[in-house]
This record gives structure tokens, C-alpha cells and sequence, in this order.
């Protein structure tokens, strides 16, 4: 006899939750074929505004913890993810098309790019931090801390490894995230949360939001209450006008990369979402 | 004459050759701008120092140009330890000529000679002595083998350290390889017009660095000329957010280096003496025309009577007045649209229910002045404990817990910089673990130095000055993309698979 299909109702995650859009909005998403696939929610100003406090509310907790714990965190979703490796395979061979083979290269460089990441939580620091040589009896240390909460633009494709590779160089130092999912693709992204939500990391440190981009990330570039925005998705958008919106706060912006290579891996790109900190302290044998 | 007053101890103008007139500096030679002329005047006596020429849309088009064409052509072909014999020079020229630029800077500036001669001045040579060395250093400063400059740097710097701030924009600017077309602020013109002479003395080729001088509008032009492609502004949090909007798209790098409301935590086990002198070094020095000065003072109230009264006492030992006088404290506000910012903010003070109490000076007959002052019984939420005031005047809150403390502390839009002062060195870690802003003074305050980074979290801007991670701010990854690839993975095209294929293959091959 055979099993008919229970399909899955695919929601935001907001403060380690699935929400509907408190909207009541839905939008259509298709596979490759252009057949109806399902019903996402469509998240409005208040669901992100609602996904920005948690955030903010997340992030003594995940910049408090210690390095060692955020990589092994980090790690953690690399785990889980290759034990649900043929859900994503199919997730994206469902979006994306291009055959097996490619979804499941595009798993495994997902897996491998939350480890590779995973390894730098108690390394980067060391990396871009340096004491000064200052004249006087002064002790004086520059190190790197985590700039707040970040707003990511997720690239469209390919929907896993990009939304992978934008989350996850911000989340290691211990910003917390307000994430906006590829608007054609986003099922990869919001079954990622289902991941992350047994994962360890703190509620509220990474939130996904599915929607229209264009209409949401207008009001993330102008909240006062974020502290960076990056661009990494936003090509398509007129994003010369979120990066004059977000000047209104001096948040920090990282546009839209020239070369579009947005699978690589980088130290820059955990340093980009992070701030420098110089500390003197005064000597005296007194 | 009481044991506090002292004879005059002026120190000579007659050691600066100054001219009448003074034109902009583009490629190498003064030449008149097209803008209406202004005057810079000594704000302690409102006397005329020289006529200053103003740049236009087209003065600002020709420096850019000339910037351009020697970044093309010279600069960026020079190796990286010429560039540095240069600055080495312009060190060495600074160090020679350090008395002139002293009276010079205290004279159009305000601030006392004691600071300019002491402070400014010889942070000024140990700037470019540090960059210096950088220059043929490059690979080493973390962004892998040969990184890149960006090319021609548009440069604008306030009126509170003038030759100070140039020193921070044009060493790490050059040390890295890029030209600058500088505009210092237009009450405080001398000094960089002084440096552009030294610029000939050292033999600087020409376009290299341009220095062109005018008001806002001069600074707009400059930063929105389309041949720029580094910004770097350091000055009020509102002409940050003007600068961030006008470079949004364009690719331009910008950092900012902006406003501050610096909280100075003092716990009741901190060294009293050393505190008070640190307080009054946070906030009255350079008449508190600091970005990061110590402007709300977060003191336990265990202490806060005694402290206040020590302060009190401190402070009316003071001395206001010629900013040539070597025994001078305090010297003369900057400009009378600042003095007027002071005054309407101290109101404003008042006004909201804070108690003011002001240090017993005599203010001379011209010039613009603002005695040392006090607010008590601030709350967090009044004007004194939130816009910065840029001037002479510390705001007193209390705190029972370090919690407290620290949540006052953070309770701000700036980021700039905080004061800890407590005995108990573990205390000192976990405080400064939690103040969210680039410096941390611990048992001091307003050091500075060209080996250690400076800059904002939040609203004080972004990008670091001094040490090594100054330099990032003018240097960018020897890849071609803004992120340097770091490992071969999947590429975003089509057929992932293929592309790993090839690149594993011309990985075999190389």
C-alpha cells in the first residue's frame, strides 16, 4: 500500500520559533519545474522587527560564550546537517534542478564550510588581535569582538551553500543574525532552521526570515537597533539605496561582492562583522 | 599675587615666518583658489593670522587630478621602501621644525602651547616615523602577500588636533600607496599649510600629497569628486552620516572617525589622586574639544561627595588664558559657533533640573571662553549626559553596582571611548570585556600612540587609525575580489561539479 505524502508547512524562525507571518501573509514557491511546491510564509515589518529584538535579546548569551563553545556550536550544525544530508539533497535538487550529483556537492561544501568556520571561533582572534608597542609603562592589547547584530541578505543560489556561506563567517565571532532567505529557493534555508534549533545555539541568534527582500530589507537597513548589514545577496536589489539608508545609524555595510564568488571561505569575511578593541592598562611595581 | 599666579611666560611668535596669504597646495606648488578667500584668526585674541584661499569645484577637480596622475605614475611605481625614506624625511623635518608647528598650531588653534609642544607635536613626527616603517612592510600587515592601495585618498579633518589628525590620514595613506588630496578644517588651516612646505623640503614629488583648503562645501566637493576612491573623515557624528550617504554605491572606501560621550567609571577603590588628575585630563584637556574625551564621569556613590569636592578643588587650580603661555591649562575655545554650542548645551543643563558649577576663572576681554564646569545630579536621560558638547564640561552620574555602571556606560549611540579606575586588576578585565567602544583607558585616559589602533564602535564610526590595523584602512587584499578566495570550492555556476573538476585538475597541473 502505498504512503501518501504529508508535506511540510515551511515558517519563519524567529527567537528559536516557527512562526506564521504575523501578517497572515503566504507566498508560492515553485520547483524547478515551475509546479507549485508550497505555501511559505511572508514575512512583513513586524516579523522582522519581531526577528531584530530577538536578536538583540540573544546576544550577550552567544558573544558571551566562550570560543571554544561557539565552535563547538558551530560544529554541531555540520553534524547534524550530514545526518539529514538526503533531506537537503533533495530540498535543493527540487529547487536548484541541476542533478544529484551537484545538490550533493553543494551539501557537502555546506558541511564543510560550517566546520571550516566552526575551527576559527578561538583562532580569529588571535589572527587579527595584536598587543602595541607603546611608549610608557602602559600594558596595551588591541582584540576583535563582535560588532551586534548583523542583517544578512541570503544570495538566491545556490540556496544552501549561500545562505551557509553568508551566516556563517558573521555568527562565529558572536553576532546574532537576522537572516533573509533566497526569495525563489528559500526551503533549504527555513529547513536549516529545523538544524539550528537542535543545535545548541542560543534562541534568537539566528533568525530566517522568508519573503520578498526588496520590501523587507528597506526596514532592516534603517533599524536602529542593528548594527551591520551585509549585502552579499542584494545585487539584484537597489542596494546603493539600503547602504544610504543604513548611513542614517553608521552601520557598518558590506555591499554586494564584485566578483560573485559567493562560496568562498574567508577570514575576512568573519573580520568584516567585527570591531576592534584597544585596551590600556597602566604598570607599576607601586 | 597669590602662590597660584604666576608672570607671564610667553612663548615667541617670532620663531614662525609666516605669509600674508596663503594658496592651495596641488602638485607641488601653492597657487590661488577660485573660491572666495577667508581669514584664519587666533581664537584667544580674534586677531588675523593670514588670508587663506578656498577651493572651488574646479581647485578641487585639478588636486584630484594631480593626485590621480602621480598615484599612476609615481607613487604607486615607487617601492615601498623609497616611499618610506620619505617619510622618514617628512619625521625628521617635523622633529627639526617641532617649535614653529607648536606656536603655530596654539596660535590658530587655542590650545595651550604646554599641550601643542608636549603632546601634539611630537605625536605628530612619532606618526610618520611609525608609518614609515610600514611602507616596505606591506605583505606582513595581515592581508596575505601583496596587498593593494586604493588609489587616490580624499582626506577631511577637524579643527581639535589639525596637525595631529593629518598626521593620522596622510602616514598610514602613503605607507600603504595611495596619494591624498587633504582639507583641514577652516578655522585651523596653518599647520597643514606648513606641512605642505615641509612637503618641499623633503622633496616630496609632486601630487603626491594635496592640501586644499575651504569650508564644508569644499569638503563635500572633495569627498563626492567620482576620481575618489578612499574616503577617510574624521569630525561630527552628523557629517558622518552626510559622508555615509553620499559614497553609498559607489564602491568607495570609507572609514569615520566620529563623535563620542566617553564614560569615565570610578569605582570607590580607585587610586583618589590619580583618578581626579585622570578625570581632569579626560575632559579639560584641549578645552574638551576631544572626540573621545572622558565627558560623563560614572562614579560609585560611596565616593561621589569626596570626589566632586577633590575635583572642585583641582579644578580652581587651573589656569585660563593665552594659549602661548607656557603656564597655561586651559586656552581659548576653537571658534564662536562652538562657544555657542557650549553655551546653549550648558543651558540646556540647567534648564532640564542638573546642578552647574563652574571653576572661578577670569576670562580675558576677546577672544571666546569657557571655564571649567561641572554638572551634578545628572540623570541619564538629560541632554548634558547625551550630545556630545565638545567642550569643557564633564557631566557626574552615579552608580551602586559594577552592572550599573556598565549599563550606563553602554547607554549611549557612541562607542568611542571609555575610563576605568579601580585597584582590583581582575575588575579592570571583565569592565573593559563590557563596554562596547574601541578604546579603553584602564587607571588612565587620552593616550595615544602611533603603535596602538583608535576608532568607534556604533555611531563613532568605523575603521581603526594607528598601529597595524590603521593601515587595513588604506589597503585592500592583493586578490582581485574584495574577499581574497582562500580555499577552492563550488563555484556558483551552473555545473558545480565541472568547475571543482577543473580547478582540482589545474591545481594537479600547478
Amino acid at each position: 500500500m502505498s504512503h501518501m505524502m504529508i508535506p511540510k508547512t515551511y515558517k519563519l524562525y524567529i527567537n528559536g520559533t516557527f512562526v506564521r507571518s504575523e501578517s497572515g501573509r503566504s507566498y508560492q514557491v515553485f520547483d524547478k519545474n515551475h509546479v507549485f511546491v508550497a505555501n511559505v510564509a511572508m514575512a512583513s515589518r513586524k516579523d522582522a522587527r519581531d526577528a531584530v529584538v530577538a536578536a538583540r535579546s540573544a546576544f550577550s548569551s552567544w558573544s558571551g560564550a566562550s570560543a571554544y563553545n561557539r565552535g563547538q556550536v558551530l560544529y554541531r550544525i555540520a553534524e547534524i546537517l550530514e545526518g539529514r544530508r538526503e533531506q537537503f539533497i533533495a530540498e535543493i535538487l527540487q529547487a536548484e534542478g541541476g542533478g544529484r550529483a551537484n545538490a550533493a556537492l553543494q551539501v557537502n561544501e555546506t558541511i564543510d564550510t560550517w566546520v571550516w568556520y566552526a575551527g576559527w571561533a578561538d583562532k580569529y582572534a588571535q589572527v587579527a588581535g595584536n598587543t602595541n608597542p607603546v611608549t610608557g609603562p602602559y600594558f596595551n592589547l588591541s582584540v576583535t569582538e563582535p560588532t551586534g547584530v548583523v542583517s544578512v541578505i541570503a544570495p538566491k543560489r545556490p540556496s544552501l551553500l549561500g545562505f551557509a556561506s553568508a551566516v556563517a563567517p558573521v555568527l562565529v565571532s558572536g553576532n546574532t543574525v537576522v537572516v533573509i532567505a533566497s526569495q525563489p529557493h528559500p526551503l533549504p534555508a527555513l529547513s536549516l532552521s529545523e538544524v539550528l534549533a537542535t543545535s545548541d545555539i542560543p534562541k534568537g541568534a539566528v533568525n530566517i526570515l522568508s519573503g520578498n527582500p526588496a520590501e523587507i530589507s528597506p526596514w532592516l537597513a534603517s533599524h536602529a537597533d542593528i548594527n551591520a548589514i551585509y549585502l552579499i545577496g542584494a545585487g539584484d536589489l537597489n542596494w546603493a539605496d539600503l547602504q544610504a539608508s543604513a548611513a542614517e545609524t553608521l552601520k557598518r555595510v558590506v555591499p554586494p561582492e564584485a566578483d560573485n564568488d559567493i562560496a568562498s571561505r574567508s577570514l575576512e569575511r568573519i573580520l568584516a562583522f567585527t570591531e576592534i578593541k584597544t585596551v590600556w592598562h597602566t604598570k607599576s611595581l607601586s | 599675587m597669590t602662590f597660584l599666579e604666576y608672570a607671564p611666560a610667553p612663548e615667541s611668535k617670532a620663531i614662525l615666518k609666516l605669509k600674508p596669504e596663503y594658496g592651495l597646495f596641488i602638485d607641488g606648488k601653492f597657487i590661488s583658489g577660485h573660491g572666495k578667500p577667508f581669514q584664519t584668526i587666533s581664537p584667544s585674541t580674534e586677531d588675523p593670522i593670514a588670508t587663506i584661499s578656498c577651493a572651488n569645484e574646479q581647485d578641487v577637480d585639478v588636486a584630484v587630478s594631480a593626485a590621480r596622475r602621480s598615484y599612476e605614475h609615481i607613487w604607486s611605481r615607487l617601492n615601498g621602501a623609497v616611499r618610506g625614506k620619505y617619510l622618514f624625511r617628512i619625521a625628521r623635518l617635523i622633529q627639526e621644525r617641532s617649535r614653529e608647528l607648536a606656536v603655530a598650531e596654539s596660535w590658530d588653534n587655542g590650545k595651550p602651547i604646554k599641550e601643542s609642544r608636549d603632546v601634539d607635536i611630537p605625536l605628530v613626527a612619532a606618526w610618520f616615523f611609525y608609518y614609515a616603517g610600514w611602507a616596505d612592510k606591506l605583505d606582513y600587515a595581515g592581508l596575505g602577500a601583496d596587498p593593494q592601495p586604493f588609489g587616490v585618498a580624499a582626506q577631511v579633518i577637524p579643527w581639535n588636533f589639525p596637525l595631529l589628525m593629518l598626521a593620522w590620514k596622510i602616514a598610514p595613506a602613503l605607507a600603504a600607496g595611495n596619494t591624498v588630496v587633504l582639507k583641514p578644517a577652516e578655522t585651523t588651516p596653518l599647520t597643514a599649510l606648513l606641512f605642505a612646505e615641509i612637503l618641499e623640503q623633503a622633496d616630496m614629488p609632486p601630487g603626491v600629497v594635496n592640501i586644499i583648503t575651504g569650508a564644508g562645501e569644499t569638503g563635500r566637493l572633495l569627498v563626492n569628486h567620482p576620481d575618489v576612491n578612499k574616503v577617510a573623515f574624521t569630525g561630527s557624528t552628523a557629517v558622518g552620516r552626510e559622508i555615509a550617504r553620499a559614497v553609498s554605491g559607489t564602491h568607495k572606501k570609507l572609514t569615520l572617525e566620529l563623535g563620542g560621550k566617553g564614560a569615565n567609571i570610578v569605582f570607590e577603590d580607585a587610586p583618589i589622586d590619580q583618578a581626579v588628575e585622570g578625570i581632569v585630563n579626560g575632559i579639560f584637556f584641549n578645552q574638551g574639544h576631544v572626540c573621545c574625551a572622558g565627558s560623563r564621569l560614572i562614579v560609585q556613590e560611596s565616593i561621589h561627595d569626596d570626589l566632586i569636592e577633590r575635583l572642585k578643588s583641582r579644578l580652581s587650580t587651573l589656569r585660563l588664558g593665552d594659549p602661548l603661555d607656557k603656564n597655561t591649562d586651559i586656552g581659548a575655545i576653537n571658534s564662536p559657533a562652538q562657544l555657542e554650542r557650549i553655551k546653549a548645551l550648558s543651558s540646556a543643563g540647567e534648564v532640564e533640573g542638573a546642578t552647574r558649577w563652574s571653576a572661578d576663572c577670569v576670562m580675558p576681554a576677546k577672544g571666546f571662553w569657557f571655564p571649567p564646569t561641572i554638572f551634578t545630579n545628572v540623570s541619564t536621560s538629560h541632554s548634558v549626559a547625551r550630545d556630545e558638547i565638545f567642550g569643557p564640561v564633564l557631566s557626574v552620574l552615579t552608580f551602586r553596582t559594577p552592572a550599573e555602571a556598565i549599563a550606563k556606560a553602554n547607554n549611549t549611540p557612541y562607542g568611542l571611548s571609555a575610563g576605568i579606575w579601580t585597584d582590583k586588576g581582575s575588575r579592570i578585565l571583565a569592565v573593559a570585556d563590557e563596554l562596547r567602544a574601541g578604546v579603553v583607558w584602564a587607571n588612565t585616559f587620552n593616550r595615544f600612540d602611533p603603535s596602538s589602533p583608535f576608532g568607534g564602535y556604533k555611531e563613532s564610526g568605523y575603521g581603526r587609525e594607528g598601529g597595524r590595523h590603521g593601515l587595513l584602512a588604506y589597503l585592500k587584499s592583493g586578490a582581485p575580489a574584495t574577499f581574497k578566495r582562500s580555499e577552492k570550492q563550488v563555484p556558483t555556476s551552473a555545473s558545480p561539479v565541472k568547475a571543482i573538476r577543473r580547478s582540482r585538475m589545474t591545481k594537479r597541473v600547478v
